[in-house]
């Protein structure tokens, strides 16, 4: 019988279907950062339970550690310190594959999994944090847990699940010039609500998806979970076998081949059906900024506040996200004043991105008084950058060139933005205090951020290519 | 981990859309190596005049003497979306909350709240306003009835049914360790394991 991708991952990876309606599902890889997985290892140590397969557990340090460049384990955050020495004492006990602090792999997690091979088409991931749906651009099965289902993952290689509903989000057409990936998660969510996604995997294809970089994809499934979907993923094709020859964990002589050859069949039958299709016309897509504090308060760059799509259901918290927002409906988004930018995360911080923003910034400064801020995937986009000379337009706009970590994508205490700043953001979550104390986060491209940083004020970037 | 069979308890209305796992427990408020610890972070954003602050807002209604005791919190679409966190759990059980009621809930969450013997609990939107409205004439006179294996609320003297998934009835109900019930199926694991390793071998190979 004809299959979706899903499909077939879901059937691959089928231990056994339990008298309780959920599915036995075997886990390839999992992942920790020193947040959750801190708490996940030392819950499994201090209930005498152990780890079935550590070579296929892998740590980062990224969401509490600092950026600056002299960062050590004593963090910004209080505390933070303790988060970082059980993820290592706990990886190194438990025989763990670990990208510490000063390791030059280091960076965001879901950076990391790519760029060192680790995921792959065809596998099942998981990690105790949302974004985890970012890798499965690779036409991975990876979706985000909380920590117990970590623990349950680690102790017994699988996990339980009642297996979610299928859905096919087709991207057809081409992208203007000035819009990318961003821009097109936003749309969607907007559009069917930030809970439309809510019981489905994804699929991501169409035209506009095939035309994308491995790196625009992975911002493209990155917000899935904003979608509130269980995942996303992208079957894989030539761009996602070329980006994995070569990487640290890619498969090496024949079995390369054998990888190869099993990846190329992992694809939606033609014939196969969904439960769901949306189909999108990205000639439809301009750029997009966020007005309040859900991902579906995106409008285009042009647009009126608190306005566009206007479900029912969206609309009732309008007043409350305007109020925190410090914004009037009905007004122009375009040319509200902003006192800070910030360009990173596992969504917006891969070397395309900061070569976009780079290619705005090249030449100009940032508006005086204002604070702009970037911090690199991880450590490896960092180096290319300083490779490719982008560390200096960065630094020459007036922007801080940071070490790799989370930072200011969520405010754990530590690193943060003032109270009630306007930020234009490239990161996925615009919720109440997410970036600082009753910050205003704006999400955009990073086209959009670094055209905002030059002018100060909410800019359409199509007006500086 | 304690069952949950039935639960009687004050209703708290929370009714806005999206309330992500942020504002149930904002990160500057998960502090220590720990599930412990976080109630007094529950909902800190709102509850609290001030960043880190311990200084009640008014108006918020965990702070309002009726609903103080809350043990319900009646919510609308989406709750628990965002961060995969299982402290949002946490800080609600620490707190006294045993049941959450919205018409959706954020996948993650609701998982981690099986796992942590809370109920996330689906009804319409408007039965939830109606429940909210009865509650508020009265909220510590009107207490709300949860009845698991019978998958109903009772309020305002009327029964409202609930869906739930089996399995997550079932883990609630028995008050089950999803880990040690899944030992229980050992070898059936390991076979796929070692079949697995010779399917797809460059998995292993570093
Ligand atoms: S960069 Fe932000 S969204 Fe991504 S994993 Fe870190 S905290 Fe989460």
């Amino acid at each position: 019988m004809a299959q979706t991708l899903f499909e077939k991952l879901w059937q691959e990876h089928l231990v056994e279907k339990q008298s309780d309606g959920t599915d036995l599902i075997y886990i390839d890889r999992v992942f920790l950062h020193e947040r959750t997985g801190s708490i996940a290892l030392s819950s499994l140590r201090a209930d005498g339970r152990e780890i079935f397969c550590p070579e296929q557990v892998f740590c980062c340090m990224d969401h509490i550690v600092d950026t600056y460049p002299d960062r050590s384990d004593e963090t910004t955050m209080p505390s933070g310190r303790d988060f970082i020495v059980a993820t290592r004492e706990g990886a190194h006990e438990a025989g763990l594959t670990l990208f510490d602090l000063d390791d030059p792999r280091q960076g965001i997690v879901h950076v990391v999994s790519p760029e060192q091979g680790i995921v792959q088409p065809g596998i099942t991931l998981v990690c105790p944090d949302s974004h985890t749906c970012t890798q499965g651009a690779f036409g991975a099965l990876a979706w985000g847990i909380g920590s117990s289902e970590a623990e349950h993952a680690l102790v017994t290689k699988t996990l339980r699940v009642s297996k979610p509903k299928s859905m096919r989000v087709s991207f057809e057409g081409v992208l203007a010039a000035g819009v990318s990936a961003k821009d097109m998660i936003l749309h969607l969510i907007a559009r069917f609500g930030a809970s439309g996604g809510s019981g489905y995997v994804l699929e991501f294809s169409g035209s506009a998806v095939a035309d994308l970089c491995m790196e625009g994809r992975m911002t493209l499934c990155n917000m899935a979970v904003e979608f509130s979907a269980f995942t996303g993923l992208i079957a894989p094709d030539h761009q996602t076998i070329d980006y994995l020859r070569g990487k640290p964990y890619a498969p090496v002589g024949t079995l390369w081949d054998d990888a190869v050859q099993y990846w190329q069949q992992l694809s939606t039958d033609k014939d196969a059906t969904f439960d769901r299709e949306i189909v999108i016309d990205c000639t439809d897509i301009e750029p997009q900024v966020t007005w309040g504090t859900s991902p579906e308060h995106a409008i285009p760059i042009n647009g009126l506040i608190a306005t566009a799509f206007g479900h029912e259901a969206q609309a009732s918290g309008y007043d409350k996200a305007l109020e925190y927002m410090g914004l009037t409906a009905g007004q122009p988004i375009a040319g509200q004043p902003i006192d800070c930018v910030f360009i990173g995360s596992c969504t917006n911080a891969r070397i395309s991105d900061l070569r976009l923003a780079a290619s705005i910034l090249r030449g100009n400064k940032i508006r005086p008084g204002m604070r702009a801020i970037c911090v690199p995937g991880s450590m490896q986009v960092k180096a290319q950058a300083e490779t490719e000379g982008l560390d200096r337009i960065f630094i020459d706009a007036g922007f801080e060139w940071r070490a790799s970590g989370c930072s200011m994508c969520f405010f754990a205490g530590g690193e943060h933005f003032d109270f009630q700043q306007r930020v234009v953001s490239t990161t996925n979550r615009n919720f109440e205090s997410r970036q600082g104390p009753q910050t205003r986060t704006h999400l955009a491209s990073p086209a959009t951020v670094a055209a905002s940083a030059v002018t100060g004020v909410i800019t359409d970037p199509r007006e500086m290519l | 981990m304690d069952k949950f069979i039935q639960h009687l308890g004050v209703a708290a209305p929370l009714i806005r859309s999206n309330v992500d796992t942020d504002a149930i427990i904002p990160s500057r408020e998960m502090k220590r190596v720990s599930k412990q610890g976080l109630g007094e972070g529950l909902f800190a954003g709102w509850r609290y005049l001030q960043a880190g602050g311990r200084d009640a807002a008014p108006e918020f209604v965990l702070n309002q003497d009726a609903y103080r005791d809350a043990s319900i919190i009646l919510s609308g679409p989406n709750f628990g979306c965002g961060s995969s966190r299982e402290h949002a759990v946490w800080a609600l059980a620490e707190y006294g909350i045993r049941v959450v009621v919205a018409p959706s809930f954020g996948t993650i969450f609701a998982n981690n709240c099986i796992r942590n013997g809370l109920l996330p609990l689906v009804l319409g939107a408007n039965i939830i306003a109606e429940i909210a409205a009865w509650v508020a004439q009265d909220p510590c006179q009107n207490k709300v009835l949860v009845d698991l294996p019978e998958q109903q609320l009772q309020a305002s003297g009327e029964a409202f049914n609930f869906e739930i998934e089996p399995w997550a009835k079932r883990m609630l109900v028995e008050g089950l360790d999803a880990i040690s019930l899944t030992q229980t199926r050992w070898q059936t694991i390991d076979r796929f394991h070692r079949h697995r390793q010779s399917l797809r071998p460059w998995l292993y190979q570093h």
